[in-house]
């Protein structure tokens, strides 16, 4: 599953952030905010208009990410919980 | 050797976006930069003087805030080129101030592992301590100096003597610089030492504040949210009216009084005519708009601290990015309504190129405080005030509408822009939601005490010098007799044959000249005008508001308002546009489509309403 395809307020673990192309820095800047191998997210709250952005808390911090930069963002399968 | 002879350290702060850099640089040097609580606050690289208790000076450097040395804005490479020390004219500094938000440590501490990897003598400051020990955050500083391998401080940016730990130890530092004692070396996993330093010093309760999900869950909330944001933004107009009235009626009539006053006492002549018809009458008319301007800057700093823009930015996104901007470009334009200058600079802020061009071309459409005495003279003169559908201010509801009609034309504006690129590609919003903190009441004090004096300094400065000269096109050949033949009256109605077809008579085209330098002085103009027009002394001693609303129609009153909307004519904004892109051919692209915009709608509304009979 990947981050933008996570439902509101259910944990997910980050599996690995993928590069669309090469040198994607988008990709780049997600692994530097912290989304790693390993890491809880969650999706908080979702935007008024066509559910874009999304909220996402990743270790201590929220971010807003559009769903194009959220599907970058592999989850562990199962790790629902 | 004497410490005070030293050449000064060079200091320089640095962190992730919004850890409480300036506001600690405002501290150690005493300077009073912008403080607000969001990220991207500092564009640009700015120089203080810290004077350490053992008389050595230092010289201490604010820098933007970054993610990581890998810039993805300008803000962000502004700081990696002073850092890494390949900014234009500047030596690298001699040691990093790293500042490290306490509450979001799991971020910040993988930016000053980065840093410490430079290899540069530094200091890691743990802000917001205060923040950090409400929400029961515990963090075992001696355990983090030992594991860092380099000296660790706790600060409080916002309270008096919160940085003085800090400046023990720079003094301390200062003796004998020498690199971090421990680093990781080329390739190493960031993440995972951040993680084992935060497993071993810090203990949190829970992950985020209480009262910020509290707060997100309404704030955020896709119906009530926006109602939340629609609701506060009109408050701020209605206020903006209702409460500067009795305010503004005292200024106008100190004015008043004092114009007849100094008109009685001197004899007639130029003196008499340059005090009361040109400075009392020029910049009494401008001076009365302070409360509005000082209402508006209340509100807009309180919401700048709140913490609230970034959550508008995010509801807001998904409209601005289908009209070729993005959540991003927000604050920038919010910023805009008190002046674009800094609008177009707090751009640089925003990752996409193509996001930030569109929003520095569309910001001179947000109606800037410069532009609210023009609003006001006219609402004022031809709106009459009324209670419309039991609360609302009709007036307020006039301005209001006036500002939302530069928003629509800046989406419309950047829409066409869009269609026009035809892009296609991916626009990045990445953009952080700080914790909301309580605006403290003597920072907004301080802040509005600032805009005051800005404004007066505007006020006793440009706009004095500009009424004077003003006053001398008009006075002279003549002395007085008539305007119209005057300089000024003269180069007025030359002018007046371009704009009659919007409804703009020869006083106004006269003060649409000074109004170039700035805005605020079309006001003063009409003023200064209207004071000379009128020979019988009483009725020059009177506002201005009367005057023109017996002397225009209502259609050229609308068509100026509309005029103003869009008014291109501030050569700092075009100057600013020009350093930002650093492109002439933008420049001239953004005069040319405002005037253009301008133009033609201040003659479509003239025309039309000349066609509904308020000609
Ligand atoms: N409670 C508390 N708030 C603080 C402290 N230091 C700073 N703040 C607040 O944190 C916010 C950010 O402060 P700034 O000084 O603008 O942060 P910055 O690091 O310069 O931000 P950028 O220029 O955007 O990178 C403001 O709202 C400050 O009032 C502190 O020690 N305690
Ligand atoms: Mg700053």
């Amino acid at each position: 599953m990947r981050l933008a395809e996570l439902p509101r307020r259910v944990p997910g673990i980050v599996a690995s952030v993928e590069d669309q192309g090469p040198n994607d820095s988008i990709a780049r800047r997600l692994r530097e905010l912290g989304f790693v191998a390993g890491e809880q997210v969650e999706v908080v709250a979702v935007g008024p208009m066509g559910s874009e952005p999304i909220l996402v808390q990743v270790g201590f911090t929220r971010f807003a990410l559009r769903r194009a930069e959220a599907a970058r963002v592999r989850l562990l399968d199962g790790a629902g919980a | 050797m004497n410490a005070e002879t030293l050449a000064p350290l060079r200091l320089a702060l640095v962190g992730n976006p919004n850890c409480g850099k300036t506001a600690l640089f405002n501290q150690l040097t005493g300077s009073r930069q912008k403080v607000a609580n969001y990220a991207g606050v500092t564009v640009e690289r700015k120089e203080g003087r810290l004077r350490g208790p053992s008389g050595r000076s230092y010289a201490v450097l604010d820098l933007p805030g970054a993610y990581s040395l890998n810039a993805a804005s300008l803000d962000e490479a502004v700081a990696r080129d002073v850092i890494r020390g390949c900014y234009p004219g500047e030596a690298a500094p001699d040691a990093l101030v790293c500042v490290m938000d306490a509450t979001n440590l799991r971020l910040h501490l993988r930016f000053a592992l980065e840093l410490r990897e430079l290899g540069k003598p530094m200091i890691v400051a743990v802000n917001m301590m205060d923040a950090a020990r409400r929400r029961g955050i515990g963090i075992d500083l001696v355990e983090l100096e030992r594991l860092l391998g380099v000296p660790v401080v706790e600060t409080v940016a916002v309270r008096r003597h919160g940085a003085r730990a800090l400046v023990e130890r720079i003094e301390r530092m200062a003796e004998a610089l020498h690199a971090p004692t421990q680093r990781l070396g080329k390739g190493a996993d960031l993440h995972a030492e951040t993680r084992r330093l935060l497993a071993a010093t810090v203990r949190m309760p829970a992950r985020t504040a209480r009262i910020d999900d509290a707060l997100d869950r309404w704030l955020l909330h896709p119906l009530f949210g926006l109602l939340a944001l629609a609701m506060v933004m009109f408050l701020i107009f209605q206020a903006v009216y209702a409460w500067a009235t009795p305010l503004m009626d005292l200024i106008d009539a100190g004015t008043a009084w004092l114009g007849e006053t100094v008109g009685a006492v001197l004899p007639e002549g130029p003196l008499s005519s340059l005090l009361v018809d040109g400075i009392i009458a020029g910049v009494g008319g401008v001076i009365v708009f302070l409360p509005q301007i000082l209402i508006l800057f209340a509100f807009i700093l309180a919401l700048e601290e709140s913490g609230y823009l970034p959550r508008a930015a995010f509801l807001l996104d998904r409209m601005m990015a289908s009209a070729g901007l993005s959540g991003r470009s927000f604050i920038p334009l919010l910023s805009s309504f008190a002046c674009a200058i800094p609008g177009i600079m707090a751009t640089r802020s925003i990752q996409d190129p193509r996001d930030r061009l569109a929003t520095i071309l569309v910001a001179p459409l947000m109606t800037c405080s410069a532009r609210l005495p023009v609003y006001a003279l006219l609402i004022g003169a031809f709106i009459p005030q009324k209670t419309v559908w039991g609360v609302f201010n009709r007036q307020g509801l006039v301005l209001f509408g006036l500002y939302a009609a530069g928003v629509a034309s800046a989406l419309l504006v950047s829409w066409v822009m869009k269609q026009w690129r035809r892009d296609k590609g991916e626009h990045a919003l990445l953009l952080e939601l700080p914790s909301y903190r309580v605006p403290h009441a003597r920072d907004l004090l301080i802040g509005l005490w600032e805009r005051a004096m800005i404004f007066l300094k505007r006020v006793g400065g440009i706009i004095l010098a500009l009424t004077v000269l003003l006053w001398v096109l008009l006075y002279f050949p003549n002395g007085g007799a008539d305007v119209t033949q005057s300089l000024a009256g003269r180069i007025g109605q030359a002018l007046s044959v371009v704009f009659a077809p919007v409804g703009f008579n020869w006083q106004i085209c006269i003060a649409l000249i000074p109004g170039l330098a700035a805005r605020e002085v079309a006001v003063s103009s009409l003023a200064t005008v209207y004071a000379l027009s009128t020979a019988d002394d009483t009725a020059a001693a009177q506002a201005l508001a009367p005057l023109i609303n017996d002397g225009w129609s209502l259609a050229t009153a609308l068509s100026l308002l509309v005029w103003y909307i869009y008014a291109p004519m501030c050569i700092s904004t075009l100057a600013t546009i020009k350093r930002e892109t650093n492109s002439w051919k933008q420049m001239a692209g953004a005069t040319g489509y405002l005037f253009a915009l301008a133009y033609a709608a201040a003659f479509a509304t003239y025309q039309v309403a000349v066609l509904l009979g308020a000609g």
